[in-house]
């Protein structure tokens, strides 16, 4: 069993008791430890199920590389799945539960999946992607939904807040293991600003647990002395609980503060994301311990050397009474001299070496009575929930047992892999070590900056250092030399000289033993979470999966949320050997952020509910809402759709509104409105080509409907036009395309015409329009008083500057409703005393605001197109009958050359008419009609599409435009729409003006 | 996320500080170009690994366009030109030149 020992254990306070739920038992731990560590303290070992196949997953390692012991934290606004144990600080209270089982931990039905693995090889999925339809429905898809997903998704509104930070640096350190401390001490002894993350509680990485000396102190006290004078030192910053999570381009890198996680009822935001811009950049992130693929080396038990060695000296914990080391290299007789240390048993070392003679550690371990059997290997493990022994065989041979040996933990080495990902996230290449079997930092090949200089270095273990001398050694170079990159002068002091015994060199050792057969390797692991074994890599590369990202997506290796951390490199041995190519053939798979997964809360920030796209609010914003303003979201604006009556619904009050405007007086907040001012000499020129019509020949005090086309011909914009004087035009667009249009006319102004005059400004918000609409409507302005607005002083399409009210005011006669109309600007301060103006005048001549739904409806009477429903970026202005806009004057304005492109002149494109429904009914907006016949893939030809659809009060019935086949020649024929309703809706085909046909009403 | 400075304004900013803008020097095809010409216009880019001169407009700054020469491989940085011109400067060519022998682009170098 695993259990807490009587004396040890270097980060917990046996003063601090915490207790803890798991699964709805309550535990008790101590401050400092992990999930993982007080888990096993309480005799947890089994800890999840796996993904695939449901197989019992125990705790493997001790830090980020843990694939097994993912656990759902803390309930409601608070849940949070796929927590890894392993790095979860406790807490006092903290609840966890398991994963990925049913109906309990213990007891799984979906265990079941395991005594089937046989049946589900790798590409499996893939596989089952080639079957008929109904084997789908019935057999897949269930089975699929069953297993798919690890941990739950979060059901409620995540209660915590997050936020983001930025930071300047000159030199950032990734990872305050020593070699860590060693390069951001040098650097900052150098005069650098230092920014020093390390993604644990505490600083020192494996350095205090693996022991050596440095210039003949401690290394434990090293530490201490390192973090302490870092602390100190005003130019450095060090955090703690802090992970680099991604290098980017040009110095950018994020770092990831876990500020709550350990301390939920502190106050403050759970995460804060680092946004790094750092001049130089160390990743000294260490090593991962290598798993060694045996058959049964997923029985919880089984776990990594190192881990073993971590529980029991940082946490005092004991994983297992009896612990079996199996082994390629020397470090892992560190564990079993620390375990025999711990006053536990070691029954036998199996290294799977042949040497000449023993090294140190070797040594070290024999004295201490441990039995060492070199060139032996572990054959099978016995045990389902539980190791509780190995046999024993030859490394060389195929397995046969040689003994059996009662165990209840087996620690494995297969060597270290550098952590290597933040080198790589920007380009940084690698290199093979065929020493140590690993891949390292070529350091020749650095990613670089904006400069073309190398940017990223990398010390210690992180750049293949194993040895404490040679660590230490590198970090402190390391530090001064990125000092220095930065333009600081490195101080001239010695290499500190580290003390650690001489190790022999490893073996290679990627299947045990090394002639496995097929059963032994279906049996052996490579990745835990996602139950790849080494059998499903051979297969994939039988299978002709020979790229590695193609093996990795068809056997699912490295794709859980471990990403591979232990699994990678075993794997891409597997797959060389059985393409018979060296491993640096083979290659990596890519290394991406994050290091490992940062919450999505993180990534928001602060960036959530009423901050997470500020609104933009015209002048009259808090009237529309004070009365009844249901409001609509049009680009960062919100438009009223309509003003909501007690006891009306919106339909209701969209329909007397739209009747109201036709009868009386509407008034529109139309200050959304673009408003660019264009000006300058060549202003007319200018604007004959952006607009497909002439704007050059408009007269001062005139307004013209105007429309915009893209290069590639398309309609992008529409509009009217004022000329305001001899050089200056006022350009009114739709309220989406007032910065777009904007940065249109720059771009062509400052790219391609940068030697023509022209000035535009964007004044949208500078004014606010108001839209008085109605029968009624020069009535109301007279009753203001002020300027003249009669037919004669003031005529259809023109404009004019005046006083309204005692408001300065420029009113153009312009109408997008059909109605007799006046759009008025004020200034953007004046908009809400103007609007109450208009009110109070209104009132005795039936004025009611409308919104944006009255407005469609009245623009879809009398046939006016809205670009974003008759227009999608597909559509011509010939497709909508525009042909009248469109200039045959004008040698060239944009889109004019890509309306004689082949598909542009070709007479078989939809063009715009008006529909009708036979009955009445109002079509559903974006149906299509479908014509006879079906295509290539057996559905129904289509002829035409709704482009807007509404249900016209002032008509009394459904009416709507659309784009049809031919349209225009076929005015009065009836085509069928299916609606998603089940029901097909026969429309006829019909002039798109339906209301007013002559104009009369807009111009009295 | 890239480190540019504007020739315009002389800020230097962040990536998300300007908007990328698309291949740079493009010859406009009109009315009367043929169908060749303005394919070429509309569609065709070049793509290069290695030196690549782009369009950018520092967007939250002073607005203005400007083109960069940067290496779609490294990410280096080789300079930044006003927009006003159909040609990277001498200067700028000779930088590359020196930094990427045997280089070309398009019609350039
Ligand atoms: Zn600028």
């Amino acid at each position: 069993m695993s259990t807490r020992l009587a004396t040890g254990g270097r980060l917990i306070n046996t003063d601090a008791p915490m207790r803890f739920t798991f699964n709805g038992k309550v535990m008790k731990g101590y401050a400092g430890d992990t999930l993982a560590s007080a888990l096993l303290a309480n005799d947890q070992m089994l800890v999840g199920r796996s993904f695939k196949y449901h197989r019992p997953r125990g705790i493997v390692a001790s830090g980020v590389e843990e694939p097994n012991a993912l656990v759902n934290l803390g309930v409601e606004g608070k849940f949070e799945p796929n927590q890894r144990a392993t790095t979860t600080e406790l807490f006092d209270g903290l609840l966890a539960t398991s994963q990925n089982h049913w109906p309990s931990l213990e007891f799984d039905v979906g265990a079941l999946n395991a005594r089937l693995s046989r049946f589900m090889p790798a590409g499996f999925y893939y596989k089952m992607f080639i079957h008929p339809r109904p084997l789908w429905k019935h057999v897949y898809e269930p089975f699929i939904r069953q297993a798919a997903g690890l941990g739950q998704a979060p059901k409620g509104r995540d209660a915590d807040s997050y936020e983001h930070f930025y930071a300047f640096c000159d030199v950032l350190v990734v990872g305050a293991g020593i070699a860590g401390l060693m390069a951001a001490k040098s650097a900052a002894d150098a005069g650098a600003r230092v920014l020093s993350l390390e993604q644990a509680p505490q600083g020192g990485g494996r350095a205090p647990v693996d022991g050596g000396q440095v210039d003949g102190v401690p290394v434990d006290k090293v530490v201490d002395q390192l973090v302490s004078e870092l602390t100190e030192m005003p130019n450095v910053t060090l955090r703690l609980r802090t992970m680099g999570a991604g290098v980017y381009d040009h110095g950018y890198v994020l770092g990831y503060e876990r500020l709550t996680d350990h301390a939920p009822d502190q106050p403050g935001p759970r995460h804060r994301l680092w946004r790094i811009k750092a001049g130089q950049v160390i990743t000294a992130t260490g090593a991962i311990e290598r798993p060694l693929s045996f058959a049964g080396n997923d029985v919880p038990g089984v776990m990594l050397a190192s881990a073993v060695r971590d529980y029991i000296v940082n946490y005092g914990v004991s994983p297992g009474d009896r612990v079996a080391v199996v082994t390629n290299n020397d470090d892992a007789y560190r564990t079993a001299i620390a375990v025999k240390k711990a006053g536990l048993d070691v029954p036998v070392i199996l290294d799977a070496r042949v040497l000449p003679e023993d090294s140190p550690l070797m040594a070290e371990a024999r004295a201490a009575g441990i039995r060492v059997m070199m060139g032996h290997g572990v054959a099978s493990v016995m045990g389902g929930k539980r190791v509780t022994g190995i046999g024993v065989c030859a490394q060389a041979g195929e397995g046969a047992v040689l003994e059996e040996i009662g165990c209840d933990v087996v620690a494995m080495s297969g060597g270290w892999s550098p952590v290597v990902h933040l080198w790589s996230h920007c380009g940084g290449k690698l290199q093979w070590d065929s020493d140590y079997a690993m891949f390292r930092p070529d350091v020749h090949k650095a990613p670089v900056g904006g400069d073309g200089a190398a940017f990223v270095r990398t010390a210690g273990a992180a750049n293949g250092h194993f040895g404490l001398h040679e660590i230490v050694g590198d970090g402190h170079a390391c530090g001064g030399l990125a000092a220095k990159a930065t333009g600081h002068t490195p101080r001239k002091t010695d290499a500190p000289q580290g003390d650690s015994p001489s190790e022999a060199p490893l073996a290679q050792v990627w299947i045990m033993p090394q002639g496995a057969g097929k059963t032994l390797r279906a049996k052996a692991w490579l990745d835990y979470q996602n139950d790849v074994k080494v059998s499903d890599v051979q297969l994939a590369a039988q299978e002709g999966f020979e790229s590695v990202e193609h093996a990795k997506r068809y056997t699912t290796l490295g794709m859980a949320t471990d990403q591979g951390k232990l699994s990678n490199i075993n794997g891409l041995a597997i797959l060389s050997d059985a393409l018979d190519q060296p491993i640096p053939q083979t290659g990596t798979t890519t290394f991406r952020p994050p290091y490992t997964p940062i919450s999505m809360g993180a990534i928001a920030g602060e960036a959530r509910g009423a901050v997470f796209q500020p609104i933009r609010r015209t002048p009259m914003h808090d009237w529309h809402e004070a009365n009844g303003a249901d409001w609509e979201p049009v680009g960062a604006w919100r438009r009223p759709y309509a003003y909501v009556r007690q006891g009306e619904s919106v339909h209701d009050a969209v329909m007397r509104e739209t009747r109201n405007t036709r009868e009386n007086l509407g008034l529109l907040d139309a200050s959304t409105l673009g408003k660019l001012l264009v000006k300058g000499p060549d202003a007319g020129r200018f604007l004959d080509m952006l607009y497909t019509n002439m704007m050059s020949t408009l007269k001062p005090g005139k307004c013209r409907y105007g429309l915009m086309c893209g290069e590639n011909g398309f309609l992008i914009d529409d509009g009217v036009v004022a000329r305001i004087d001899e050089d200056t035009w006022l350009c009114h667009t739709t309220t989406g395309g007032a910065d777009s249009i904007h940065q249109h006319m720059e771009e062509w102004l400052q790219t391609e015409w940068w030697d023509w005059q022209v000035y535009v400004a964007n004044l949208t918000e500078q004014y606010a329009q108001v839209a008085v609409v109605g029968p009624n409507a020069r009535a109301a302005l007279e009753a203001l008083g002020g300027m003249d607005v009669s037919r004669d002083a003031l005529g259809f399409m023109e404009w004019a500057d005046g006083t309204l009210g005692g408001f300065d005011a420029r009113v153009y006669r312009i109408s997008f409703s059909g109605e007799l109309s006046y759009e008025v600007a004020v200034r953007a301060s004046q908009g809400q005393a103007f609007w109450d103006a208009l009110m109070a005048v209104g009132d005795s001549l039936g004025v009611m605001p409308y919104g944006t739904e009255a407005l469609h409806i009245l623009r879809a009477e009398k046939g006016f197109i809205m670009i974003g429903d008759e227009t999608d970026g597909t559509v011509i202005p010939q497709d909508l009958g525009l042909h009248w806009a469109l200039s045959k004057k004008k040698d060239d304005y944009l889109g004019k050359r890509a309306h004689v492109r082949s598909h542009m002149a070709d007479p078989d494109r939809w063009k715009l008419v008006g529909l009708e429904t036979l009955d009445g009914s109002t079509l559903p907006d974006g149906a299509y009609a479908v014509a006879d016949g079906t295509n290539a893939n057996g559905q129904r030809n289509v002829q035409g599409r709704v482009t807007s659809s509404y249900h016209s009060p002032n008509l009394g019935k459904g009416i709507a435009m659309g784009l049809v086949h031919h349209g225009p020649d076929r005015m009065g024929e009836v085509i069928e729409f299916p609606g998603t309703d089940g029901k097909t809706y026969q429309a006829r085909i019909v002039s798109p003006v339906f209301y007013d046909a002559a104009g009369e009403k807009q111009d009295v | 996320m890239l480190t540019l400075t504007c020739p315009c304004c002389g800020v230097t900013a962040e990536e998300t500080e300007f908007h990328a803008g698309g291949e740079a020097h493009l010859t406009r095809y009109g009315p009367g170009s043929d169908d060749t010409e303005f394919e070429g216009y509309l569609f065709m880019r070049e793509n290069p690994k290695g030196v690549h001169f782009e369009r950018w407009r520092h967007v939250y700054g002073c607005g203005k366009w400007f083109q960069v020469a940067r290496c779609t491989v490294t990410l280096e940085l080789f300079g930044a030109y006003p927009a006003q011109t159909t040609r990277p400067p001498q200067a700028l060519q000779d930088t590359i030149t020196a930094k990427r022998p045997g280089w070309s682009w398009n019609d350039i170098a």
